[in-house]
């Protein structure tokens, strides 16, 4: 199973779990994106957006709703939720948590040791899924 | 003979020996300029000294008095060198103590050198015969002083996008038993305790390269640990590489093999000293990796009350020679901390402008002018049933160190683990949620624990461990409940 996101090792997030970490940080005055994935990989930092972040959120519902309109468009990638918190100091991401994985096991990946001198090993890390092109990653 | 406060007098500069106050130290009406470096001292003077003379003192001795008057001084614009001592309070309800507050002109230090202001603020001073005990409390480092050193070589918010964790405590363990393993055998902690759950394990501070294991082994195995637990959860780990050695080359060698390896960070002692801390920290800056710095021996120092250096400076000193991570205390674990005091070494950490403090230990406000914040790294007797007074006193940008609470747990070191970080994320979970975590916190753990075997374990085996000791070092002003 793949451990990212500030809850991920977690029982998952139902939705009026997620909507609860949505008010909170409406509350908080971030701004919330949705973003999905077929390629987990750790370092992929830069996933779909779903449309732009939302800025000045009142309801946190509409987040919510955003959340599974893209679980609709998109059941078989990864979604999660980033807040955003542009005051000085921190301006980057506060919060950031899955709200959907792709059905069925996780291939997971496979780690290439590339021997080298001095007992050295140059480490490749690939998804397995990634192997597939993309959109016929998960079934 | 009369004196006027700049201390030029008919007399002055007659040869032999005068008072510090009389040379021009002690200095009742100066206004700090906002470019002067303040020092806050606690002084115990000698029976009979007079404290205003003891705090000239310390301002002579740290600027650039000898003990006898000097022609040589007339040479120089000598009034902008003096360190001038321009208030001495009582500390409240202790006959013998005194603060003594020092301003220094900001020609005095080099620019971006912790070791010239160290030499001079905490030099000679520190054995000067006529006080029984000096303390540095405080120190108000100008912006303009600020600005000529590099500060972390990445700081807390790129330290978080360089990982992808946001929103929580980091969660770490240092290996243990922190002597005698073998390569091998330390490897399978790091691995056990990375693909389990945390983000970082790490070498303590006394494992440098012994007979038992040398550095080159311990490095290759460590890493073999990362990858492959980063390849089990899918999510970056890491393993702070301590690179502390005998001499700067060999640092450099063993902080170049770690880079070549792939780690994304490295680690050293406070006891390599200001100046190859230094060096380190422009290495990790130039190399792309995490520096982190384990306080080794700072307890010598900074615990008592009456002498050496409180925490709060050393951690200033530190985020302007740039670590990205410090240790700086846990309150509830096994080492010294009041709360109130650790506070104050957090907020001076992570905050980009600290106000003045009393309660907190602060007696300057200190602005950062932007230069990133350090992560506070809390270490030592900590466990996962602790875990919501750890956020309480802590907050979320700290790493949470838990060792003999990882490594010790019942169903093993990955078990362990997994405590650990389930602890933590239902605590921000249910924090971000309404709940009252310090009120509420055990009852959120035991929630927890109804999904994760491995909570409920750590839960009954350590839930009612507490180191409770009075601390050594805390403020001498309690905030009033409001």
């Amino acid at each position: 199973m793949i451990t990212q996101g500030t809850f991920a090792q977690l029982p998952e997030l139902d939705d009026s779990e997620i909507e609860s970490q949505l008010r909170y940080a409406v509350g908080q005055g971030w701004a919330i994106s949705i973003e999905l994935t077929d390629d987990p990989h750790p370092r992929n930092l830069f996933w779909d957006l779903w449309g732009l972040p939302m800025f000045d959120l009142v309801d946190p519902a509409a987040a919510l709703g955003e959340v599974r309109a893209c679980r609709e468009a998109f059941p078989r990638q990864y979604i999660k939720v980033n807040a955003f918190d542009a005051r000085k100091g921190r301006e980057t991401i506060a919060l950031s948590f899955l709200v959907q994985r792709p059905p069925g096991d996780e291939p997971g990946f496979q780690l290439e040791r590339q021997h080298g001198p001095g007992r050295t090993n140059r480490y490749t890390l690939k998804a397995y899924s990634s192997q597939q092109p993309h959109g016929d990653r998960y079934q | 003979m009369t004196t006027v406060s700049n201390g030029s007098t008919s007399t002055r500069w007659n040869a032999g020996v005068l008072s510090y106050k009389e040379m021009g130290y002690w200095r009742p009406d100066y206004e700090p300029s906002e470019t002067d470096i303040l020092a806050a001292f606690r002084i115990t003077p000698q029976p009979g000294v007079d404290p205003e003379e003891a705090g000239a003192a310390v301002a002579g001795e740290s600027s650039t008095a000898t003990w006898t008057v000097v022609w040589t001084d007339r040479l120089t614009d000598h009034s902008r060198y003096q360190g001038k001592c321009y208030r001495v309070q009582q500390v409240p309800g202790n006959l013998e103590q005194w603060i003594a507050y020092i301003a220094y002109d900001l020609d005095l230090f080099e620019e971006g050198s912790i070791a010239n202001m160290t030499s001079s603020i905490i030099g000679n001073v520190f054995g000067f015969k006529a006080l029984k005990a000096l303390r540095l409390e405080d120190l108000r480092i100008p912006v303009a002083y600020v600005k000529t050193f590099d500060g972390p070589p990445h700081g807390i918010v790129a330290e978080r996008e360089m990982l992808n964790k946001y929103g929580r405590p980091l969660i770490g363990c240092t290996v243990k038993p922190k002597l005698g393993l073998s390569a091998r055998n330390y490897g399978r902690v790091v691995y056990e305790g990375l693909r389990g759950g945390l983000d970082f394990t790490k070498d303590d501070e006394n494992i440098n390269s012994q007979p038992f294991m040398r550095w080159r082994e311990r490095f290759l195995y460590c890493m073999e640990a990362v990858e492959h637990a980063q390849e089990r959860t899918g999510e970056i780990k890491g393993h702070y590489m301590n690179v502390t050695g005998p001499s700067m080359e060999d640092m450099y060698e063993r902080a170049e093999f770690a880079k070549e390896l792939g780690s994304n960070i490295v680690m050293m002692d406070l006891t390599v000293g200001y100046t190859a801390m230094t060096s380190m920290s422009k290495w990790a800056r130039r190399n792309g990796l995490l520096l982190h710095l384990h306080r080794a021996g700072h307890g010598t120092y900074t615990r008592q009350k009456s002498h050496g250096v409180s925490f709060r400076v050393i951690a200033k000193w530190c985020r302007l020679l740039g670590v990205d991570h410090i240790h700086a205390g846990t309150v509830v674990g096994k080492l010294e901390g009041d709360p109130n005091m650790v506070a104050g070494y957090y907020d001076t950490l992570r905050d980009d402008v600290i106000p003045v403090n009393p309660a907190h230990g602060i007696y300057f406000e200190q602005r950062w002018a932007s230069m990133p914040g350090v992560m506070p790294v809390a270490s030592g007797g900590i466990h996962a049933g602790q875990t919501h007074q750890l956020l309480h006193y802590l907050g979320e940008d700290v790493i949470l160190q838990f060792g003999g609470g990882t490594i010790g747990h019942p169903m093993g070191i990955a078990a362990g683990a997994a405590a650990n970080r389930v602890a933590v994320e239902a605590m921000i979970k249910a924090r971000n949620e309404g709940c009252d975590v310090l009120g509420e916190g055990e009852q959120i753990l035991r929630n927890a624990a109804k999904s994760s075997p491995e909570l409920l374990a750590a839960l009954d085996t350590w839930g009612s461990v507490t180191f409770d000791y009075e601390s050594t070092d805390t403020p001498d002003v309690v905030a009033t409940p409001s």
